[in-house]
């Protein structure tokens, strides 16, 4: 595209061989700015890209000493490793165990307050939606371990719902702002127009404002899913040593294992990420909220 | 024909047809020709009437310790389109969410085709309401948005496919039933919102400033529209606007609004010839407002409004029986014709005039033929020096 572009603008300045001058000011501004933005992509992908080709290199290499670009030598041996572990299957059930019904729990939990905090005056409705930050707010381990006396006490400690409970508190903040912003996104007189031709409440619900407010919901699901997927310090203080997730086996790995392992379980630990993401990718950017009425 | 009864009753197709054959002729014999003064005009319609139509009695509103609707009666005849007019802030849109059923009133009783529907939810009223902004729901085909009333009421599919083709003809959307309402137009969306409300054959068509969203041009052409398919289908109908050329050139009957009560409820002729306070008479139409006294085509001093309407002010290069020396000021071109200013002795008066326009600094005659006098806001006489009427 931006390669087109040049071509074009070199034609039309030697066609136009008289506005020459103009032209080629035109093209050194253009030229200047091409550069600046192309330093600004190079410099995220250094830091973006970067990590994850050294990830991806790592994971293939035998040995790699210092002074040498490239690893000395390349092996599947780690891959090997890490697929013979059977404590890998075993955390990469778990995730996918975990992950989706906190996802779950926290949509049944959180919808219907972001619906009331979108559409409802209620006392307190400010402090509650500030409060909501509260379990993001302070530093993660100092929470975890008051969790964790609380869970001795309550038997929570090394099971199912202890776990489920320390995941759908880390997705609360997305699973209720961003749908609330989303319903409130919803005009109302879609709403109303919904009533009008005989829907119920219930109806109007599902049949208007749900399907309105779906990209922003779909965002707060794929957040939470990966809040929850990538959820560690708290699942191993309760979930250790019975229950292992993929990022609190990762923990094992990398204390017991060369770098190398960790680096092919890092990749592993994406590929659901990744997917989920392009799977949402369409539904997010379908752009369909802004369509079809007139925002006034 | 009700909704609860629509909903058990055995699917038919769009009424349009029945309509034309049963409504309209039934409409004709009691609306009357939107340009006949002589109809007794007034909240209450007759006591044969009462069963059919809207019936509006004693409508009341408080928001936020302020009177919104004070006391209101309503009464629109079966088959009749009836405008509710009014600046912005009068209540209008107030009047008309109550009737559609997402505000409940204080006070008062709503009667749609013989139904007392005060108590009931929008969605159990027998009426359909048209939105200022469309409303239609952008995740859904313009064939979804029109078939979603009678999906609701869970007509077979073959049935729901039928009206809603019908009724996309009608509008002549026909070609945009798998669209999406963002892919189409302002004017289209607007068609597609009428649909909507037409497809559940209603016995009352609910319209909330229905033109406000579109241009002037287009403006003009939706409104006849609008009109021919009201008279068409023969259904009920109120418009909810502000915009008097709308109100004038499509209702039967215009109840013109203001501060929450309704100053007066006739039809265009009647409004616009003999208003009966100050506030419609400069409201509707365009007026000539001076302060003082009127008497044999001269204006004096006094403490009454005078109210002149442009066209009842002539102008004449000649001196002629009833004129008075005058002195052209200004000139607003409007195309059709001219706004000329006219400064005589006693006044400045502003004139429509057609043909070749005076230049500004000319000198002619000018007569008034016609004058409204209000006293308290209210007219206390209309016709004066009417020699030439």
């Amino acid at each position: 595209m931006a390669v087109s572009t040049t071509i074009a603008a070199t034609d039309s300045a030697a066609r136009l061989g008289r506005s020459r001058p103009v032209v080629s000011a035109n093209r050194t501004s253009a030229i200047v700015g091409k550069v600046l933005v192309g330093l600004f992509v190079a410099f995220m992908l250094l830091f973006i890209l970067g990590p994850l080709l050294w990830l991806g290199i790592r994971a293939f290499a035998g040995s790699w000493t210092y002074p040498n670009l490239g690893p000395d030598s390349w092996t599947l041996h780690w891959w090997q490793t890490v697929f013979s572990d059977h404590a890998l299957a075993v955390a990469v059930q778990n995730s996918l165990f975990f992950a989706p019904l906190t996802v779950l729990i926290s949509a049944v939990v959180c919808l219907p307050a972001a619906y009331a905090f979108a559409r409802y005056d209620f006392f307190a409705r400010k402090t509650f939606l500030i409060g909501l930050f509260a379990t993001n707010a302070f530093p993660k381990m100092g929470l975890f371990a008051t969790i964790a006396s609380l869970f001795y006490t309550l038997n929570l400690i090394n099971t199912i719902p202890g776990i489920l409970i320390i995941h759908v508190l880390g997705t609360l903040v997305f699973m209720t702002w961003i749908p609330a912003a989303a319903f409130a996104a919803v005009p109302r007189s879609l709403e109303e127009a919904a009533r009008d031709a005989g829907a119920s409440k219930f109806r109007v619900f599902f049949s208007v404002t749900l399907p309105m407010a779906m990209p922003g919901i779909l965002v707060a699901v794929v957040m939470s899913f990966l809040a929850s997927f990538d959820e560690a310090q708290g699942t191993y203080l309760v979930g250790a040593p019975v229950f292992y997730t993929m990022p609190t086996e990762m923990y094992t790995l990398v204390l017991n294992y060369p770098k190398q392992v960790a680096a092919v379980f890092s990749i592993l630990l994406s590929i659901p990420s990744v997917a989920l993401m392009l799977l949402a990718r369409k539904h997010i950017m379908g752009g369909q909220l802004a369509e079809g009425f007139q925002i006034r | 024909m009700s909704m609860p009864s629509d909903a058990v009753s055995p699917p038919r197709p769009l009424s349009h047809g029945r309509a034309m054959a049963e409504r309209s002729t039934e409409a004709t014999d009691v609306a009357p020709a939107s340009d006949v003064a002589d109809v007794a005009d007034g909240g209450a319609g007759s006591a044969a009437q009462e069963a059919g139509g809207l019936q509006v009695r004693g409508l009341s509103k408080v928001l936020g310790g302020r009177t919104i609707i004070d006391n209101l009666d309503l009464s629109v005849r079966e088959g009749e389109l009836v405008s509710l007019l009014g600046p912005s802030g009068c209540g209008k849109t107030t009047t008309l969410r109550m009737i559609a059923g997402f505000l409940a009133p204080d006070t008062g009783t709503i009667a749609v085709a013989g139904q007392d529907v005060a108590h009931l939810g929008a969605e159990k009223r027998p009426s359909a309401m048209v939105f200022q902004n469309y409303a239609l729901w952008p995740h859904m085909t313009v064939f979804k948005n029109v078939a979603f009333p009678l999906k609701l009421r869970k007509l077979p599919k073959v049935d729901i496919a039928r009206r809603v083709d019908a009724v996309l003809e009608l509008v002549n959307l026909l070609h945009h039933r798998d669209s999406r309402p963002g892919r189409i137009s302002g004017g289209e969306q607007q068609r597609v919102a009428l649909a909507r409300a037409l497809v559940q054959e209603p016995d009352l068509l609910l319209l909330d400033e229905p033109l406000s969203n579109l241009d002037a041009k287009l403006r003009v052409k939706v409104r006849e529209d609008i009109r021919e398919i009201q008279q068409r289908l023969g259904i009920t109908t109120l418009i909810v606007t502000h915009d008097q050329d709308e109100a004038l050139s499509i209702s039967d009957r215009i109840a013109v609004m203001n501060a929450g009560r309704i100053e007066q409820y006739s039809t265009p002729g009647e409004l616009y010839a003999r208003p009966r306070t100050e506030f419609v008479a400069t409201f509707i139409g365009s007026l000539n407002r001076i302060e003082g006294s009127y008497r044999d085509g001269v204006l004096g001093s006094g403490s009454d409004v005078v109210g002149i309407r442009p066209e009842d002010v002539a102008f004449s290069a000649t001196a002629l029986p009833g004129y008075r020396p005058a002195t052209v000021e200004r000139i607003v071109p409007r195309g059709h014709f001219s706004e000329v200013y006219l400064r005589r002795d006693d006044a400045l008066l502003r004139s429509y005039l057609g043909g070749v326009a005076p230049a500004p600094g000319d000198r002619g005659y000018a007569r008034i033929s016609k004058a409204m006098i209000f006293r308290n806001g209210l007219l206390v006489s209309g016709t004066e020096a009417t020699a030439d009427q």
